[in-house]
């Protein structure tokens, strides 16, 4: 079975929930890195979690691509191995400059914690082989600088190499302003690097993998993950 | 005995009034010291003796709560917070703090460390902090000044929590003028530890070293809890320097590098910094542990040079605590805290005797019996002159039927909407995480509390934090007893049973006969309802001098309530209506009384009349019942009747679930402006299962409670109240979701 790693940097606060999320409702195998590691020989699925790594003092993000993990991480991305930055994760992911673009404050300079929904734009990624395209799932956000940005260039190649994953709707699936909470660049919620293999999305399906959290609609996400590494 | 440092001041009378203390008190330290103390001690003194750490004008009164229980693994007073045995191998400490004065001046630094503070309470432990809640009061929302507090206070307490990771699942948000200039900002923090692995806040074992870990110490904060323990004037302002700054990321590591280092073994106890910093977590250790403690300033990291060792001792920089740990054990200890790139420096050792002794630069700054300053030793203790206020006599009596009540209900219920203590505060807790760690079954706003799950086990923590100050300054004694009967109520509406209370009692100046007078029957009444509903008191804390030039506060002591949900997945309980052809049904008391109400305020801009009606054994009545009739599954929906009365109760019902009702409120007695609005205590709104309805009845008959079917919940856009009129659903919400983002412009 595929070994999931949760990378644990000073300051990540959903490290928990998604070695919660793996290890006890999908029964995956996985295990936390310390920041301070430097062997992912035995890695096959790395997850970069949400909370404010280093206090995310300075930029979010910005101090954490420096850890030596982190010199690891864009090696083993670079390889083609799988990642997943959620929240703080993804924010990481693009310091890192595994994946385009760059993340502003929320257009409103205010943290939002909600629960939002979030339209699946393609269905061919290892992240999303078990969902529909054009479904609509209802996951929880949380964050203060989640105002995703690429120029129009970028936007461009993301959408031509089908690398938007995601985008903010209203429950029935339309783009509107008011579902777009935190002012995206095309309402953007979750977007691949151009290989496919690293996945950097704002909502975190890792707090809806459970009917008494009110919401299971994280899973599909994870079991797309799982179904292709078994496959792998 | 050194000789005092040639710049430090005098030690003078004088110099002592200065610091706070009264003639008294220094007459007292003089004897005592057998000698005039050194400037060093002055301080030490004074911030030990002062109101907020020494609770010396409130702890004659605060022993006379229950405090005992079969649940209670710790009691009041003992550790840093409450301890409650809630199964399955668990404690659960909680515990609320107050951080008014410097969220008052500095809101975001103050909320923000008020939320640092009362985490460190917890974990220092050995609890992991899983959820916190909060109770906030500003004054009237028209003032800019009291925006900019909201603002400040909310990002504050958001910015602290989300980033060191623990969900707000519960609060509440008050504005009235009496809070203008002076707002209280209570938060709230609930953790989890396996029995067996709490921590105590003990210096014991000769030779064994002392520890200081985590922040490094500058000059920020110093004197903190001694301008905590006087009124909020002009001068306040000034006193900014006083309010320390926060940074959660280092709180962050320090939670995790300190439940890691107490898996080590090596930990003899373990005190938080809050307060008066080294000089109240050194000596409260020592006195514990009934013995001496020598600390090197010299050896303390910090973050400046020329610090004194009066500046050294009093510095309220967060993010610090003090271990003690087994002699030859400290490198264990020492080397988990530099896991997590934090300072840890051993400061001083335990020694025989019973004196802290502070030593800088090879000089003793300060020699003190530990005993001297601590709550129970030599700290003073004091009970205030009392005095009935002379406004009650008006307030009783006032004649509220002889008002011209406004004939249009309809139009009082969607003024009572748009008055932002009842409309929606969502605005406020988007700004929190409310979802991190995976276990906030209901979260703010959803739930009359908030409620977790606990992982591995069936059960579910619900917690609330509650207190109408209109009540408590229109009847101090019933008002204390509604703050927790209210609270437990919210408890049992979401499928708790109330287990324990922490207090945060907010009042005004203790000198001033009325507010003491005032304290002591508010907590009289607190104490009765405790009782009666069998849920001691585990501690909390006290903050007077909550003033401003046009006089006290409303008396606000906030209740923080703990309840236990036996199977979380089946008992949890919501508000919204669930679904349509389901009966809504009336349990209670009667609605009658109109004292005190928001509608008062809203409609007739008053604070008058008695505090709404309570019987606190009819209460307990209720609670059982309902708690049983959850159990049993019968109940679909619950909602207390609290702000509003029962007119906002049905509304919000109908408003959180989207769906339509028809009601009929002739079967309840009394005026149709009371059965709307009156706060008549004991009150709650049900929906059923139609096929239930007979049994239900039969239950709650069983208990003596009333129970009346006042309608049913149908697919309509409408609540229809027979008699009255109809409201629009997508009217009242967008009102009710609008009142806070458009005040505050957002």
């Amino acid at each position: 079975m595929a070994n999931f790693g949760v990378i644990v940097f000073p300051g990540s606060n959903c490290d928990h929930d998604a070695y919660h999320a793996l290890k006890h409702v999908m029964n995956a195998d996985v295990k936390f890195l310390w920041h301070k590691d430097t062997d992912l020989s035995d890695i096959d699925f790395l997850i970069v979690p949400g909370g404010f790594s280093y206090g995310d003092y300075l930029r979010s993000g910005a101090i954490a691509r420096f850890s030596p993990i982190m010199q690891e991480v864009v090696k083993f991305a670079e390889k083609g191995g799988p990642v997943m930055g959620i929240c703080n994760g993804f924010q990481i992911l693009l310091e890192a400059g595994l994946i385009p673009g760059a993340m502003m404050h929320n257009n409103k300079l205010r943290f939002v914690c909600k629960s939002v929904n979030i339209r699946v734009e393609n269905t061919e990624s290892m992240f999303t082989s078990h969902l529909k395209k054009g479904q609509v799932l209802n996951i929880p956000v949380s964050h203060g600088e989640g105002n995703y940005f690429i120029d129009d260039d970028g936007l461009k190649a993301l959408n031509d190499n089908n690398q938007v994953l995601f985008r903010y709707t209203d429950a029935e699936g339309n783009l509107t302003d008011e579902a777009n909470f935190n002012g995206s660049r095309d309402s953007i919620a979750g977007i691949t690097n151009v290989g496919g293999n690293v996945l950097g999305m704002m909502p975190h399906p890792e707090r809806a993998m459970e009917k008494i959290l009110g919401s299971e609609d994280g899973k599909p996400i994870f079991d797309s993950i799982l179904n292709s590494l078994s496959i792998a | 005995m050194a000789t005092s440092h040639a710049q430090e001041p005098e030690v003078t009378l004088e110099l002592a009034l200065e610091h706070g203390l009264n003639e008294e008190e220094y007459g007292w330290i003089v004897d005592k010291l057998g000698r005039t103390p050194t400037f060093t001690e002055l301080g030490v003194y004074s911030v030990m003796w002062s109101e907020h750490c020494s609770y010396k004008n409130s702890i004659v009164e605060l022993k006379k709560l229950p405090r005992d229980g079969e649940h209670l693994l710790v009691g009041a007073g003992e550790e840093n917070a409450g301890l409650v045995d809630i199964g399955d191998g668990l404690g659960c400490a909680f515990k609320i703090e107050s951080h008014n004065h410097p969220s008052a001046v500095e809101p975001y630094q103050g909320a923000a460390t008020g939320v640092g503070g009362i985490h460190r309470d917890i974990f220092t432990m050995g609890a992991r902090p899983i959820a916190s809640l909060n109770s906030l009061r500003f004054g009237d929302m028209k003032n800019p000044r009291v925006r900019y507090l909201l603002d400040g206070v909310v990002r504050g307490i958001g910015d602290y929590g989300n980033s060191f990771g623990v969900p707000v699942i519960a609060g509440e948000v008050y504005f009235d003028e009496s809070y203008e200039g002076n707002p209280l900002v209570n938060a709230m923090s609930i953790g989890i530890v396996k029995a067996g692995e709490t921590a105590s806040a003990i210096a014991e074992g000769i030779g064994n070293p002392v520890i200081i870990v985590g922040a490094s110490t500058g000059r920020d904060g110093i004197h903190g809890a001694t301008f905590a323990s006087e009124e909020i004037s002009e001068e306040s302002e000034k006193k900014r320097p006083s309010v320390q700054v926060g940074d959660p990321f280092t709180e962050k590591l320090l939670l995790e590098a300190s439940l890691e280092a107490l898996k080590t073994g090596a930990v003899v106890g373990m005190q938080d910094m809050g307060a008066a910093g080294i000089a109240c977590s050194s000596s409260e250790m020592t006195a514990k542990g009934q013995q001496g403690m020598r600390v090197d300033l010299d050896k303390v990291p910090a973050r400046e040079d020329g610090m004194t060792a009066y500046e050294l001792l009093l510095s309220e920089s967060q993010e610090r605590m003090l271990v003690v740990a087994h002699k030859g054990r400290e490198q264990e200890i020492i080397d988990v805290y530099e896991k997590w790139d934090l300072h840890a420096v051993v400061v001083g050792e335990v020694v025989d005797g019973d004196k802290v002794t502070y030593w800088k630069e090879g000089e003793v700054k300060a020699e003190i019996p530990a005993d001297h300053l601590v709550l129970g030793g030599g700290a003073p203790q004091y009970i205030r002159e009392t005095k009935k206020p002379a406004y009650l006599e008006e307030t009783q009596n006032f004649d509220i039927e002889g008002l011209d009540h406004p004939a249009d209900h309809i139009d009082t219920i969607k003024k009572l909407l748009n008055s932002p203590n009842i409309a929606s505060k969502r605005w406020v807790h988007e700004q929190y995480d409310t979802t991190v760690r995976t276990n906030t079954v209901t979260a703010p706003g959803a739930s009359d509390s908030g409620v977790i799950r606990i992982k591995d086990t069936k059960k579910g923590l619900v917690a609330k934090t509650d207190c109408n100050g209109r009540y408590v300054y229109l009847n101090p004694r019933k008002g204390g007893q509604i703050a927790v009967v209210e609270s437990a109520r919210n408890v049992v509406c979401s499928g708790g049973k109330p287990m324990a209370i922490t207090n945060c009692l907010n009042f005004g100046n203790p000198y001033k006969p009325e507010v003491y007078w005032t304290f002591k029957e508010a907590l009289g009444g607190m104490g009765d309802a405790c009782r009666a509903l069998n849920t001691p008191v585990t501690g909390g804390n006290v903050s007077f001098y909550n003033e401003n030039p046009e006089g006290a506060i409303f008396p606000s002591p906030i209740i923080g309530m703990l309840g236990v949900i036996e199977d979380v997945e089946k008992h949890t309980t919501t508000p919204e209506f669930k679904a349509e052809g389901e009966i809504i049904v009336y349990l209670g008391a009667d609605r009658k009384g109109l004292g005190g109400t928001e509608y008062l305020k809203v409609i007739h801009n008053l604070t008058q009349g008695d505090a709404p009606e309570l019987n606190i054994d009819f209460e307990v009545k209720l609670q059982e019942s309902l708690l049983e009739a959850i159990k049993a599954g019968f109940i679909t929906a619950a909602h207390d009747i609290a702000d509003g009365g029962l007119a906002i109760t049905l509304a919000e019902m109908a408003i959180f679930s989207k769906l339509g009702a028809t009601v009929d409120l002739a079967k309840l007695t009394g005026s149709a402006h009371e059965v709307l609005f009156s706060e008549a205590q004991s009150g709650v709104v049900v929906t059923i299962r139609e096929a239930d309805l007979s049994t239900v009845k039969a239950h709650f008959e069983n208990f003596g409670v009333p129970a009346i079917e006042i309608g049913s919940v149908n697919g309509s856009d409408k609540l229809e109240i027979k008699g009255i009129g109809s409201l629009d659903l997508k009217e009242i919400s967008e009102t009710y979701e609008s009142v806070i983002p458009n005040a505050m412009n957002t």
